[in-house]
């Protein structure tokens, strides 16, 4: 078993710790806040030496991306992290990364994009990015935001898998704060990830490959998403084996969803990230007052956990989504239409309201969360109830 | 039994209010406690008010919102008073501990807090910082006040941890310094 260590660090120190315990092979980085730590603490250790990496300085998110994209293609373990603007320049990259099947993991701190001006927490940048072909794992805490570090390196070189990995922490309220974390030794760390072996290296001279090549006018592109459909699907089960293999390891719990109080909860609220926290804390309350409330907390975005959420939120009286990012003029919230979407299929119909909160950081106030359980007990009372999306907590 | 303390620092920029959040959450840990510690986090300048937070609990934190409703609030700057209202949301039972020469009754008086059953602390943390440290760092003997008006902490855990932590990166005398002035703020503080 692994020796662990308690420690009072951010998420952005245990990320850039455990970057350093999976040994990349190549950094290339660009600092934006609130992401700026993990490389800016990455940078120390391989100063240090206390890291073998090859170390990028780039001019720009687009230039790092396109650094990692090129490292990962010559056959290095990648990583990277970002946040924000510079996800969202990162744009082309993204889709190259996993159209070419690279296993890059990237971390990023979630954060409001432009405009206005915001450096906070919401989840606007990383749903942005939903549909790039990359696996989206999201952290509650500092601790999460640790262990998700890990697995990304196995889930992501798996070699039925060979996509890369967003490990998402939300910004400042996971990155910046002070919290109470376990990190393991690194000869169990370096264990656990393993020696990347890649598949189709284009430094192995003896047998000559090529990437992203031109494949229209009839050519196979359409095969190629095809092939990164199926490598996502296949990833659901990596991903749950990994995690159980983590799990062991570590002694701390992983699921692509995480249930609280649902074995007999009438009513339930669907959440991701730091405000799990809130809610998960809201509804212990309400549980001693004798109200069967639970709470699903989504850790893994991308592959979306359908099967998992139609089964835990079968039967229920009503349902809330919490929406950290909008997608305008769309139903709801990205989470709450995957969530309506997966219990499509269930014989039973269940109510579910969105509620979009949080945005550029706005305080989510357990007023807030209570508030959205009142309104799921009068739904489920059979009382009036709000028809349509809320903006939860706006002025 | 659930035991959750949450404590919110006001200061101006440059005082150590972060480093004492820290300092604070990191001796809880030291002690077994669950902990978090925050600045609040927007444009940053030197001598601008600023507010930092920390909660310590006897069972792990889940919650990750702003502290509103603080059980401790410490004044780094006596002269925030005039333009921070430094009471906002404070529990009927929680305690503002100010780095100040004025009395508690004086203080309590300035803070409008006359026949409120929060309670009010004063202490020369500047005059013992400038004794000790030979200057004004009021963050560290703020931390041995807090840990006195609250029943927190012993002195000997805050003394302990800084000696580990300061051990890194400072001299024998400029530890030493801090554990005095620590001590003499843990002693020094009154409580009205």
């Amino acid at each position: 078993m692994p020796t662990q260590k308690t420690i009072a660090a951010t998420g952005n120190t245990v990320v850039a710790e455990a970057m350093r315990q999976c040994a990349p092979d190549v950094m290339a980085a660009y600092p934006i806040t609130p992401q700026t730590t993990i490389v800016e603490e990455f940078a120390a250790f391989v100063a240090k030496g206390r890291v073998h990496t090859e170390y990028i300085t780039v001019e720009s998110e687009h230039s790092a991306m396109s650094a990692c994209v090129g490292a990962s293609a010559a056959g290095a373990r990648v990583m990277t992290a970002t946040s924000s603007q510079g996800l969202a320049l990162m744009w082309e990259e993204l889709h190259i990364a996993a159209g070419m099947r690279l296993p890059i993991v990237m971390a990023n701190a979630n954060r409001a994009l432009s405009a206005p001006i915001n450096i906070h927490c919401d989840h606007g940048d990383i749903m942005g990015a939903r549909d790039t072909g990359w696996i989206a794992l999201f952290a509650e805490t500092a601790q999460e935001a640790y262990d998700n570090t890990i697995m990304s390196v196995r889930i992501a070189e798996n070699e039925s898998v060979l996509l890369p990995v967003m490990s998402c922490l939300d910004g400042f309220i996971t990155t910046h704060s002070i919290d109470r974390v376990q990190v393991m030794d690194d000869e169990s760390v370096a264990g656990f990830v393993g020696e990347y072996t890649p598949a189709n290296a284009l430094l192995d001279l003896e047998n000559p490959v090529t990437h992203g090549s031109f494949a229209g006018l009839g050519g196979p592109y359409f095969e190629f998403k095809k092939a990164q459909r199926e490598a996502i699907e296949r990833s659901r089960k990596v991903i749950n084996d990994v995690g159980a293999e983590f799990s062991e390891l570590s002694g701390r719990p992983f699921g692509m969803i995480e249930t609280w109080g649902m074995e007999d909860a009438e009513v339930a609220i669907v959440v991701i990230g730091s405000t799990a926290g809130n809610v998960r804390h809201v509804a212990r309350g309400l549980r001693d007052a004798g109200a069967k409330v639970g709470v699903v907390k989504v850790r893994c975005f991308r592959p979306f956990p359908f099967a998992e959420i139609a089964e835990a939120l079968a039967g229920l009286k009503a349902v809330a989504v919490l929406d950290r990012a909008e997608s305008f003029g769309a139903e709801g919230g990205p989470l709450f239409l995957e969530v309506r979407s997966a219990l499509y299929d269930n014989a039973e119909r269940v109510p579910v309201i969105d509620y979009i909160y949080g945005l550029g950081g706005s305080d989510v106030k357990l007023e807030l969360i209570e508030s959205v359980y009142k309104d799921l007990s009068d739904i489920a009372a059979g009382v009036e109830a709000p028809a349509g999306l809320v903006y939860l907590g706006s002025r | 039994m659930q035991q959750l303390t949450e404590i919110r620092w006001h200061a101006r920029a440059g005082q150590g209010a972060v480093t004492a959040a820290k300092l604070v959450a990191e001796t809880a840990l030291e002690l077994d406690q669950y902990m978090q510690a925050m600045p609040e986090y927007g444009p940053e300048r030197m001598g601008a008010p600023i507010k930092a937070f920390t909660r310590i609990s006897n069972v792990p934190i889940e919650i990750h919102c702003n502290i509103e409703h603080p059980n401790a609030v410490v004044v780094l700057d006596e002269t925030l008073l005039a333009i921070v209202d430094v009471a906002e949301g404070i529990e009927s039972d929680g305690v503002i501990i100010v780095n100040t020469c004025k009395t508690p009754e004086a203080l309590r008086a300035e803070l409008g807090l006359q026949g409120s059953t929060v309670r009010v602390a004063s202490v020369d943390a500047s005059g013992i910082s400038l004794e000790t440290l030979k200057r004004d760092m009021p963050n560290t003997p703020m931390i041995g006040a807090l840990a006195k008006a609250t029943g927190l902490f012993e002195v000997d855990p805050i003394v302990s941890h800084l000696t580990k932590t300061f051990g890194k990166k400072f001299s024998q005398e400029i530890i030493d310094a801090n554990i005095a002035s620590v001590t003499r703020a843990y002693e020094e503080v009154s409580v009205g």
